[in-house]
């Protein structure tokens, strides 16, 4: 009883980072993901090719890595010294996990929207082309509606990832659920009770999101009608 | 600091990274090997509704892929450090114990997740099996264990094969964490490496070409076994 007292409001301070982190780095990476999936689909080889080798060298390597090199490497390069916005970002902890996280979330988006983008039926960007609608209007009214519907079951599970990947900003002393987790523990000795509490504010953090998930889901299939959707079993993604 | 590249080299660590490598490639192959035994047991546990014990697989696959895993290499490591030392030196080989120790909990908790994965990989071959063939089967008379022999387990590993590859591409990323604990694998040596080097920049690139390396190469051998397994078109 006494350690509940002691471990949850602790642990509730880093549920704020792990959100703030999240939320911060997916509104970034979601955006960079769109970008990088509209530069897949472009006819110039340079442009389609840096898209495509972004997203392997981001989902090739793990993440911890990622972070490693932004926050310990970037430092050491003059450049990024001399320019005072690279270093306000590589200098602190946080945000060093931010810029690696949303550079790594956008690899992942990126492919989970192209997927997307490529399942739209090429007859309804044709009769979009002949309606007169310019590119930008195309895309804006007719493509990414019909990608975002069939993308947001997998992206879902990339948001559960981000979730989960934010725990590795423990590691640049960054102070979320896991980094007071792995404190308390060293604390009080308490390994499986810290575990348990900490585990389930993560559990019910992505309960919440998919829930989330489903309802946007449901109000944008909401033409289909209120008989039950049958869907494809959703297996994460591989990170 | 311009000349890092020859500091690693002098410094010897070409060596230490190529042995770290092998580690982290020991450590991910045998991972994957318990996840699969876990994810086929828990697989058809799942398939089969066994009483009971699905819903226990349940709470084990939603709380491994719910929870960091970060947290739960924390949870295992902290959890029996203490635990198997008492163990090791009442018996008397200490020594022993904490060389093989790391390895070992590094195993335990990488195949933990990553059987959670396949778990749900494995399930979804298994549902996507069509009903009719093991009707069929059942109707000729074969003894389940042939059954599962000759008609479930083949289609079952064609449909899971490309999930499959999915996982190994994760849990090749997972056995990075476990640097964090303290075994000597490829993240770790580069974290050594960085240190007394002060050249991060240099040794966490290395690392990641390194696991470029290593995805990209088993991505071509999953391709490769890929096509074979695929059903040929009009035969």
């Amino acid at each position: 009883m006494e350690l509940i007292q002691l471990a949850v409001p602790v642990l509730l301070k880093g549920l704020w980072m792990t959100l703030s982190l999240t939320a911060i780095s997916v509104t970034i990476g979601f955006n960079l993901g769109l970008g990088l999936a509209i530069m897949r689909g472009s006819d110039k080889a340079w442009v389609s090719g840096f898209a495509r080798y972004y997203s392997i060298a981001f989902r090739g390597t793990p993440l911890l890595v990622q972070i490693f090199l932004i926050y310990y490497g970037l430092g050491q390069i003059r450049f990024v010294h001399d320019v005072p916005a690279l270093w306000w970002v590589v200098s602190e902890g946080s945000r060093c996990a931010v810029l690696a996280l949303a550079l790594n979330t956008a690899a992942y988006t990126s492919e989970i929207l192209r997927g997307g983008l490529v399942a739209v039926p090429a007859g309804l960007t044709e009769a979009a082309k002949a309606c007169g609608m310019s590119r930008a209007m195309r895309f804006r009214r007719i493509e990414f509606p019909l990608a975002i519907r069939q993308a947001l079951p997998a992206y879902g599970n990339e948001l559960v990832l981000m979730v989960k990947g934010t725990s590795l900003a423990s590691t640049i002393t960054v102070l979320e659920i896991t980094g007071y987790a792995k404190r308390l523990m060293s604390q009080t000795f308490a390994i499986f009770e810290v575990f348990a509490i900490a585990g389930v504010l993560y559990l019910a953090l992505n309960l919440v999101l998919i829930g989330v998930i489903r309802l946007v889901e449901r109000r944008l299939m909401r033409h289909t009608g209120p008989a039950p959707q049958t869907r494809p079993v959703a297996i994460p993604q591989a990170s | 600091m311009e000349f890092g590249l020859l500091q690693v080299w002098e410094g010897g660590w070409i060596g230490a990274i190529l042995r770290g490598a092998a580690v982290t490639i020991g450590v991910g192959v045998a991972s994957m090997i318990f996840g699969l035994i876990i994810g086929t047991i828990c697989g058809l546990i799942k398939w089969r509704a066994v009483f009971g014990l699905s819903h226990l697989v349940d709470l084990y696959t939603s709380v491994i892929r719910g929870v960091p895993e970060l947290l739960i290499i924390y949870l295992l490591f902290f959890g029996s450090v203490e635990f198997v030392t008492k163990i090791a030196t009442v018996f008397g080989f200490a020594e022993l114990a904490n060389a093989g120790y790391a390895f070992f909990i590094t195993v335990a908790a990488i195949s933990a997740i990553s059987g959670a994965y396949s778990t749900e990989v494995i399930r979804g071959a298994l549902a996507a099996i069509p009903k009719g063939h093991i009707e069929a089967a059942v109707a000729l008379g074969l003894p389940s264990r042939r059954i599962f022999a000759r008609i479930i387990a083949p289609q079952m590993l064609r449909i899971a094969f490309p999930g499959i590859n999915n996982v190994w591409q994760t849990t090749i990323k997972d056995t990075a964490l476990v640097s964090v604990v303290g075994l000597q694998e490829l993240m770790r040596t580069a974290f050594i490496g960085a240190g007394s080097t002060h050249n991060p920049l240099i040794f966490y690139t290395i690392a990641a070409l390194v696991y470029l390396m290593i995805t990209l190469i088993s991505q071509v051998g999953f391709n490769k076994v890929e096509a074979v397994l695929s059903p040929r078109k009009g035969a």
